[in-house]
């Protein structure tokens, strides 16, 4: 944990998300991830002599939207400007960014905490900004792929609001739920679209002046930048307190041994000499922009959770983690209304179907590691949840049938699942014959009696008063019926049963 | 009669063109055996281009007698060594691009192309455009072909003599500082830069991106209106490039100045400048109004000042346009074990003394604790300089200037003196500073025999004006153009 | 110089920054090179600026907006043909220590 009653930590958060752009920020190459090295590449991203760059109408959608989504004010003018600096994987030498004019200032990310508005996060900036390619190192050197150059990324700065790793973890899971929301980004961290850069310093608690900062780097996970937070402020609250100095430095998180080191090649780099764009005019917003992007803003992460609450009763809990992933609560949705449900099974309660969802379906989306629409078909789920609600099937049956309706297997052989076009699809009538519930009355009395007169001497604790064995019992009678049987109708038998005589 | 063919205009060849009294092989055949006799002494190109000019010739001949070729089809054209070229090397007479070939044209070579320009050659300059006398290029200097113990002018030294020396018709330069205009008055040829944005700078390696602009060089201005047409408009591949219309330069040349008003701003006749420069310009304005325009004397306070925002201006852009040649994605590389070592060699050992001069001005002057008092005031004095030519065009039509307060120096009379030499472009420079087209016509020579031109500057995109002053100028015959020495 | 507009000091501090390695001649004539220039500039401080706006560009304003979409394909060999050292289809450099 990164409490300590003396010190506190004071973490700003800089943010840099890759756009869903089709091409990149200044030129026509594709803005895509995992490309053959430096196949997205052409004279313009590649710095050749002589080349300009156009901007990429798109992006000034994109991070309109992810402003105003941010409560920024939007600068009807702003200005690009160069920064800088020498590396490999910065072709031109410089950054074009944006910096005394940025196009988003201001606004705030508020974290959830269980349903409420626990804490305010303000923003400094969201400015626009080109990304660097990648050096990858060999054994003899280190080879430069610009796929990625100039590829469009909005750079989110938030203020030094931040008190504790989890709270930047929180704000960190927010931000990249309202950027996936609106479609500005795809929020993976370990494909580098979503990077984090933090600034932590430490200082006594009640102090109001901000002790010497460090910046980490390379944060490509939320559990890295949780960890190397914690493991920051706890190096830094050590110095403090036994009278050594924090040094001001670039450090990089080392994922491995879980700790941080400084980085060396950044010791010389740190004068960028920022000044205004030459090659690009001011980029000129115009209001009917504005208005027209408010209008068409989809509904965001909190909206959403309140919504859930509201309108279907569930738990600030539950609301939570369904909203946390935008295609999982795009599931839920559809669980409740898709299409008419197979052998005429009143919908699933929302209730159910969050439930279900937020326990067994990410379960198999964890294992699969894949987006959960890959891994289900909403239609399958809200079958499946049918038959529940319609006590046609046990919930542990739902249970049992799940992992098999996992998409991308074959059906062949596959007793759930029949061969649609389009793939593979839930088949509720071969699910039913397997688990159908039997609730007959009659059965399940003709079990129970088998039961009891199976078993005089458990029969006889009972009645002496033993009445936690009753579930002994039920366990008993469902074996008997092949695990089918209504669990409520066997209780309610079996309790009538029993207590006779 | 082969040398003479490339004595002819632009105006001249096409009529003779379209009537297939000459073909276009047998003009640049002239043009490349001309070059093949003066270039030794010359020097104006620093790449010539002979097999694949005489291709385009044939590719235009066919167009010619096909009887639709556009107005430049067929007429051999030189390209200052800063436009790159698809398929042939662009060097920007730096070491550090020796042997950079680029996949790409520029849009100015693209359009020439397209109408069936041919070209000769690549034409020499100073190191990335950084000089007044194209003596800072790595592949040697330009000689001046009306004295060739003196300079061409820079930094598009090799453009503007080849067209006086008759290497070619017309050719494109670059004037960031007045290395279109300087030249051009050196070498006793016309010269125009544009309106900053008028023609697109795409291709066009950068020096300083706020000045930079794509102009030609010609032995007529009307030849100069007709590839300044063939260039300028529009282009989705440079952000800055304007999108208003071109009008039809050449229509625009009715040789009728009645009425005109032409400013002259006393700040421009200094101490110091040689007195046949400063006599053949008071023939000029004697001239206009000879010819029905009105002189009007005008101020442009802040003329002193323009030298200083320009270099501070100029170097801290090109401190950044430069920083690509790393060594990395083109261009030699200097032998390096780390990469510190592969940067700092490769840029020492690929940059000339001028170009490392200007990066060093130009890193100081935007570096932190310095921005403010050397950058920031720089662009502030470029405001003054703009509100100087605001205030003067609500007197004047145009302005007439001298180009230069002196005719070409020796080579290497200033080589080793930078602020000397920055001080030459004194009268080009703030009309890059303002954004201004500002076009350059032979008005007389020395007594060495050493060409004057004079400037006439224009409002914004007022390019139609000052060519038809120029033109009106040269048809009045008050000068006539000499024949190089060589 | 007494009045030196740039040190020594300096002049190695901006090499660095501009990744230029100069020799102790270079280092010496560049110095007193610009510090002529400078000397030579600080005839801009004789105007009052304080209440003038810098002029950045001198175009239009408001950049072009250029449509999404991608008119580049894959040009690998192309893109590489210039450069001085690679290995497959990536430029190649000596190894970076971070
Ligand atoms: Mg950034
Ligand atoms: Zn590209």
């Amino acid at each position: 944990m990164s409490t300590d009653e003396t010190y506190e930590p004071v973490i700003g958060l800089e943010v840099h998300v890759h756009l869903l752009t089709r091409s990149k920020l200044f030129c026509g190459c594709a803005n895509s991830f995992g490309a053959e090295p430096n196949n997205n590449l052409c004279p313009i991203c590649a710095a050749m002599p002589g080349v300009l760059p156009v901007f990429n109408r798109e992006v000034l959608e994109i991070a309109v939207r992810t402003g105003l989504a941010a409560h920024c004010e939007i600068a009807l003018r702003s200005v690009f400007a160069r920064k800088s600096y020498f590396y490999p994987d910065l072709p031109k030498g410089y950054q074009i960014s944006q910096y005394e004019a940025p196009l988003c200032v201001g606004g705030y990310i508020d974290l959830p905490i269980n349903g409420k508005t626990a804490k305010r996060v303000r923003l400094v900036r969201i400015h626009i900004e080109e990304d660097a390619g990648k050096n990858i190192h060999a054994a003899d050197g280190s080879l430069v792929d610009l796929n990625r150059s100039g590829v469009p990324l909005l750079e989110v700065v938030g203020e030094p609001d931040i008190r504790s790793a989890e709270e930047a973890g929180a704000y960190l899971r927010e931000l990249r739920d309202i950027l996936c929301y609106i479609g500005a980004s795809d929020g993976k961290m370990e494909e580098g679209s979503f990077r984090c850069d933090a600034n932590v310093s430490v200082r006594r608690r009640g102090e109001e002046h901000f002790g010497v900062r460090t910046e980490i780097k390379n944060l490509n996970s939320f559990r890295n930048v949780e960890k190397a937070i914690a493991y920051e402020t706890r190096r830094q609250i050590e110095k403090t307190s036994s009278g050594q100095r924090v040094l001001q430095e670039t450090l990089l998180w080392d994922p491995d041994k879980e700790a941080t080191r400084p980085m060396r090649s950044k010791e010389f780099a740190n004068d960028y000499r920022y000044f205004p764009e030459p090659d690009l005019p001011p980029l000129i917003v115009e209001p009917e922009l504005i208005e027209r992007v408010k209008r068409a803003m989809p509904e965001l992460p909190a909206e959403r959770r309140a919504r859930y609450i509201d309108q279907f009763a569930l738990s600030p809990y539950e609301a939570e983690v369904l909203t946390s992933d935008k295609e999982l609560s795009e599931c839920f949705e559809s669980v409740l209304k898709s299409g008419a449900p197979d052998l005429s099974s009143p919908p699933p309660s929302a209730k159910l179907a969050a439930n279900f969802l937020i326990t067994e379906a990410l379960r198999q989306v964890r294992a699969a590691n894949r987006p959960i629409n890959d891994v289900f078909n909403a239609t399958d789920i809200r079958g499946l949840l049918s038959l529940v609600e319609g006590k046609k099937i046990s919930l542990n049956a739902a249970k049992t049938v799940l992992p098999e309706l996992v998409l991308g297997q074959s059906s062949r052989g596959n007793p759930h699942l029949a061969q649609q076009p389009g793939g593979a699809r839930f088949d509720a009538e071969q699910v039913v014959r397997r688990f159908g519930q039997v609730s007959d009355e009659a059965a399940i009395a003709a079990a129970c009696d088998r039961v009891i007169s199976a078993e005089p001497a458990k029969v006889a604790e009972y009645r002496a008063g033993r009445n936690q064995m009753f579930g002994f019992f039920v366990g008993l009678v469902m074996k008997a019926m092949g695990g089918k049987a209504n669990p409520q109708v066997i209780n309610e038998v079996l309790r009538k049963k029993l207590a006779a005589d | 009669m082969a040398d003479d063919l490339s004595k002819l205009t632009i105006t001249q060849t096409r009529s003779l063109l379209r009537s297939g009294k000459i073909s276009a092989v047998e003009l640049t055949r002239a043009c490349l055996d001309r070059i093949a006799k003066v270039e030794a002494q010359i020097h104006a190109f620093i790449t010539v281009t002979a097999d694949e000019a005489l291709r385009q010739a044939a590719a235009a001949d066919k167009r010619l007698s096909s009887g639709h070729a556009p107005p430049l089809c067929g007429i051999p054209i030189g390209i200052k060594d800063v436009y790159c070229t698809a398929g042939v090397r662009t060097t920007c007479a730096s070491k550090i691009l020796a042997n950079f070939v680029p996949p790409y044209d520029a849009t100015s070579v693209a359009r020439l192309r397209a109408q069936g320009a041919v070209f000769v050659g690549k034409a020499n300059m100073d190191e990335f455009a950084m000089g007044s006398s194209t003596e800072n290029s790595a592949f040697g200097p330009t000689m001046n072909p009306h004295d060739l113990g003196r300079v061409a002018g820079g930094s598009s030294g090799g453009s503007a003599a080849a067209v006086a020396a008759h290497e070619c018709l017309a050719s494109l330069g670059t004037d960031t500082g007045g290395s279109i205009r300087e030249p051009a008055s050196f070498c006793g040829v016309i010269g125009i830069k544009p309106t900053y944005s008028r023609v697109s700078r795409y291709g066009v390696i950068a020096y300083a991106s706020s000045l930079d602009q794509v102009g030609p060089f010609a032995r007529s201005v009307r030849d100069a209106a007709t590839v300044l047409a063939a260039v300028a408009g529009v282009d989705p591949m440079d952000s800055t490039c304007s999108a208003r219309p071109v009008p039809d330069y050449e229509a625009a040349l009715t040789g009728d100045v009645k009425g005109l008003r032409i400013g002259i701003p006393k700040e421009f006749f200094v101490k110091g400048m040689e007195p046949d420069v400063e006599s053949s310009i008071r023939a000029a304005i004697k001239q206009y109004e000879s010819l029905g325009a009105r002189a009007i004397d005008i101020a442009l306070p802040h003329t002193e000042y323009a030298v200083g925002a320009y270099y501070l201006i100029a170097t801290a852009e090109a401190s950044a346009n430069l920083a690509r040649y790393d060594g990395i994605r083109f261009g030699p590389r200097a032998e390096a074990s780390t990469l510190a070592e592969l940067y700092s060699q490769t840029r020492a050992q690929g940059f000339g003394a001028e170009v490392k001069r200007r990066i060093m001005l130009g890193t100081f002057a935007l570096s932190a604790g310095y921005y403010d008092a050397y950058y920031v005031k720089a662009q502030k004095v470029r405001t003054l300089i703009r509100r100087d030519f605001d205030q003067a065009f609500t007197k004047c039509d145009l302005i007439l200037t001298p180009t230069v307060p002196s005719t070409a120096f020796r080579l290497g009379e200033k080589v080793n003196h930078p602020l000397q030499m920055y001080l030459s472009d004194i009268f080009t420079i703030s009309v890059n500073l303002a954004g201004l087209p500002g076009l350059v016509v032979p008005c007389g020579y020395d007594s060495l025999n050493l060409p004057i031109g004079l400037q006439l500057i224009g409002t914004a995109f007022g390019e139609a004006s000052i060519l038809r002053a120029g033109d009106a100028y040269e048809r009045s015959g008050a000068i006539s153009l000499r024949d190089a020495v060589v | 110089m007494a009045q030196d507009k740039i040190t020594l000091e300096m002049v190695r501090h901006v090499a660095r920054l501009a990744r230029l390695e100069l020799s102790e001649a270079e280092e010496q004539s560049l110095g007193s090179d610009l510090n002529n220039i400078l000397v030579y500039f600080e005839k801009l401080n004789e105007l009052d600026t304080s209440t003038v706006e810098p002029t950045t560009q001198v175009g239009d304003a408001g950049t072009p907006l250029r449509d999404d979409v991608v008119t580049n394909g894959p040009a690998p060999e192309a893109m590489l043909a210039n450069a001085p050292a690679r290995e497959g289809f990536f430029f190649k450099v000596p190894k970076i220590i971070e």
